[in-house]
Order: structure tokens, then sequence, then C-alpha cells
């Protein structure tokens, strides 16, 4: 029964969402507010019961305060950044952000030096011993040449810059071609679930 | 010349239902990528561990959850143990709805032969966790239980314990598992994304960073041939293949009254 209802409801929401390719109308911004009250919600829970319950409340009902009491620097940290909801108090939540951003800028610096710098540069540094190793080094060159711009893009550069515009629009075709499939993928999907699940036409 | 777009939209409905609807069936071509990412899996051994992240939300399901189907029903004839976890609060039910409905077909026990792990927020920072103590960034499984009462979670610590991590993911969080996973760690990976993702991690698979790529729905139809099962994703094929034809038809059509109204205006 629940998940009939649920077919149902899943639906409503699909033709309600759907609805727009026509024109605005209330049936669309009803789905499309339920659809960030609910994910927003479920967000909330899950940081509750994942996070804030199991790595702060629980230690603190368990163990006790005084074996916990480095908990409250992230506690603290944690109610700093609500300050931003108050335009008087909302310097104070630049303290944890820059923490946040500290945090990660330091772990991206290093984990994109590390993690893809390096292995994309010795992946380039390879035996010449195929038309596709020829093609490709040619495309990390004129491609890197065109985002040189310390200098005008004339004579060699100029002609590498073209040749590298040539492997980026290469890319971006690629991409739209397969951002053209992927939306229709989630056409099909949706086509498939009203015909199957909702309708059982298929 | 113009055309109300609700026309088109009109057509868009009609050549999508139409296959779907009179199950015309097409072919599918494996493509090398698929198949690496197949045969990598396909080479782990009984009781091997694998770690997968259904890095998704609903948004990106029809093109995500038959490929996280076809890659379950794989790691479960093989006998390979999952660990599902998200980075992405609303991948995990997801995650747990696939689980769901594949393991019953094998016959597959909660605890003993796969883990529903959760969801925790700080991507990077879960990532580095996991390659310390799998336990700092999950205490608990999904439901509550302590990580050490499930008999699963039995010799598993970190990334040295996980045979390969397998990211099933929508947006850009295969770069972080890349950074730190595979680069920090030497954690194996796989990949499987979206379409509009999958031009971005295909620098990951020349590299031999990660070691097999699932791209879209037409990755998933090819994973679904290889492993005898076709489902949702190879009867959307055909759907897929006609409207390609219409979009080019579309475009034609376009460019040619474009340059006959530019025609009659010199």
């Amino acid at each position: 029964m629940g998940t009939v209802v649920g077919t149902w409801i899943a639906a409503f929401l699909t033709l309600c969402i759907f609805s727009f390719l026509y024109r605005d109308n209330p049936f669309y911004r009803f789905a499309e507010h339920t659809f960030v009250g609910s994910s927003v919600a479920y967000l909330l829970i899950q940081t509750w019961y994942f996070t804030i319950y199991p790595k702060l409340v629980l230690p603190v009902l368990k163990e006790g305060f005084t074996q916990n009491y480095l908990l409250l620097i992230p506690t603290i940290l944690g109610i700093m950044i609500l300050t931003r909801w108050f335009p008087n108090l909302r310097r104070i939540s630049w303290i944890p952000i820059s923490f946040t951003v500290g945090v990660g800028v330091g772990l991206a610096i290093t984990g994109s030096i590390q993690g893809i710098l390096i292995p994309q540069l010795k992946a380039t540094i390879v035996p010449i011993d195929s038309w596709n190793i020829v093609i490709m080094i040619i495309g990390v060159v004129t491609t890197i040449s065109y985002f040189y711009f310390s200098a005008e893009h004339k004579g060699i550069l100029g002609v590498s810059a073209k040749v590298g515009t040539i492997f980026i629009m290469i890319f971006f075709g690629a991409t739209f071609g397969y951002t053209v499939m992927a939306r229709i993928s989630l056409l099909i999907g949706r086509m498939h679930f009203l015909l199957h699940n909702w309708l059982h036409l298929i | 010349m113009s055309i109300d777009r609700r026309i088109i939209y009109l057509l868009v409905a009609i050549v999508v239902t139409i296959p779907l609807v009179i199950k015309i069936t097409m072919p599918v071509r494996v493509s090398p990528p698929v198949q690496l990412a197949y045969d990598k899996i396909d080479e782990l051994k009984p009781g091997s561990v694998v770690l997968l992240s259904t890095d998704y939300e609903a948004g990106t399901m029809p093109e995500l959850y038959p490929m996280t189907t076809a890659v379950l029903r794989h790691l479960f004839s093989k006998d390979i143990k999952v660990l599902l976890m998200s980075v992405y609060a609303l991948g995990v039910p997801i995650g747990a709805m696939a689980l769901d409905e594949v393991a019953g077909e094998y016959n597959k026990e909660y605890g003993t032969d796969y883990v529903i792990l959760g969801f925790k927020p700080g991507l990077d920072v879960v990532i580095v966790a996991i390659g310390e103590e799998i336990r700092d960034a999950f205490p608990t499984d999904y439901a509550g239980t302590p990580l050490d009462a499930l008999p699963i979670m039995e010799g598993i610590h970190n990334y040295n314990d996980i045979s390969i991590m397998i990211d099933l993911c929508s947006g850009s969080t295969l770069d972080s598992w890349v950074m730190f996973a595979q680069a920090r760690f030497k954690q194996r990976l796989i990949a499987g994304c979206t379409a509009v993702m999958a031009t971005s991690f295909y620098p990951y698979l020349n590299a031999g960073q990660i070691e097999g790529l699932i791209g879209g729905l037409k990755g998933a139809a090819e994973y679904e041939k290889l492993i005898g099962s076709p489902g949702v994703a190879t009867s959307g094929m055909p759907a897929q293949s006609f409207m390609h034809i219409l979009i080019l038809v579309l475009v034609i059509i376009g460019n040619i009254f474009y340059f006959i109204e530019r025609r009659r205006k010199i």
C-alpha cells in the first residue's frame, strides 16, 4: 500500500514539474518548493543523527564533559557560524568560515599537486610510440599555449594557440554531446517511471 | 521563422515514449572504459571488500541508479562484500534502495555480506579519515549499530583492507577520491558518473588514476550487457538513439531556415 501511495505521489509531482514546459504555474511551484523543503529537512535530520548526535551529544552524555572538553571548540565554532543570521553579529561568523576555508584550501592545494597535477604531468611524459600519443602531445602543448597570456598571440605562439582552440572546441563538443545524452537519459528515466511503475504500460 | 517551443517538447515526448512502449531493441556495443571497469571487478576474489559510494541524489537517479544496481549485481554474483556510503545526504537512501532490490536476489545478508555506513559531511576530510580508520568517520552504521558489532567489519580498518573503491557520482566528488584516496593512500578506484561529467574524468582513466569508467545511461546499459542482465538502462537506449536523430534533424532544419532567412535579408 505504501509503495502504491508513494508511486502516485511521485507521479503527481513529476507531472507537476513537467507542467512547467507549458508555462509557469502553481503546480510546478508547489512541486519545486516541496522538493527543496523535504531535501533540507532530510539533510538536517541526517546531520543530526550522523554527525552532531554521535560525535558531540553521545560522547558528552556517556563519558561526561570533562572527558570530552575538546568538543567545546567545534561546538563554539558551529554556534558562531549561526551568527550570519544577525546583521550586527555577522562578523563573528567569519572566524569559523576562515577556519573552514583554511582547512579546505590546505587540503586542496596539496591534494591537487600530489593527486592531479603531478600524475597528469607524468601521464603526458610517455614514449612516442603511436599516433595517439603524438596527437595527445600536440593537444597538451597547443592548449597550454592558448592560455599563455604573457605574450601576444602572434607568430608561432599564435599558430599554436589557434590549434589549441581546435582541441578546446573538440572538448566542448564532446562535453555538449554527453550533456545532451545526460538530459535525455533523465527524461527517459522519468518516462520509464510513469509508464512502468505508475501506469504499468510497459 | 519561429516555432513554438512546446511543439518541440511534444515531439520529444513522442519520440521518447514510442520506443519505450513498443519495446524496440537495439544492439549495445561495450566501450573499452566500461569493459575495464567490469574486468577489474571481475578479477576480484570472492570475499574481497569493495567500498561503494553513491555520491548522487534524486536528480541524477535515472542515469546512475541503473548503474548502481548493475554494479551491485556483479559484486554480489562474485560474493564480494560491499560497504556502502555517500558524501551526499540523499545518496544513502538511494544506495540503500538499490541494496534492498539486489541483495535479496543473491540471498545476501545485512551485516555479513554488506553494510550501509551512511552519510558524513566534509568530503575531503571523510576520505582522509577512512584512510586512517574507517571507524573514525563512521563509528556506527546507518541504523546506529557500532561497526564492531557487525561481522562484515571484522579486520576492516582502512583502505589497506578494501580491494577497490567505486565512486558512482553526479558531481566532482571523484576529484577528491582521486586526490586523497588514490594519490595519498594508493586506493584502487573505479568511477561511474553522469554523462555530463564523463569527459572531465577521461584524463584520470588515461593516467591510470582510475581503472575503469562507466559513463551515463549508455555506460550503465553496457554494464548490464556485460553482466548478462538487461534492465532499465538497456531498455532506454533505443529512446536515446531516436532522440539523438530528432535533435540532429532539428539542428539541420534550424540551420537551413537560418541560411534561407539570411539570404532573404541580403
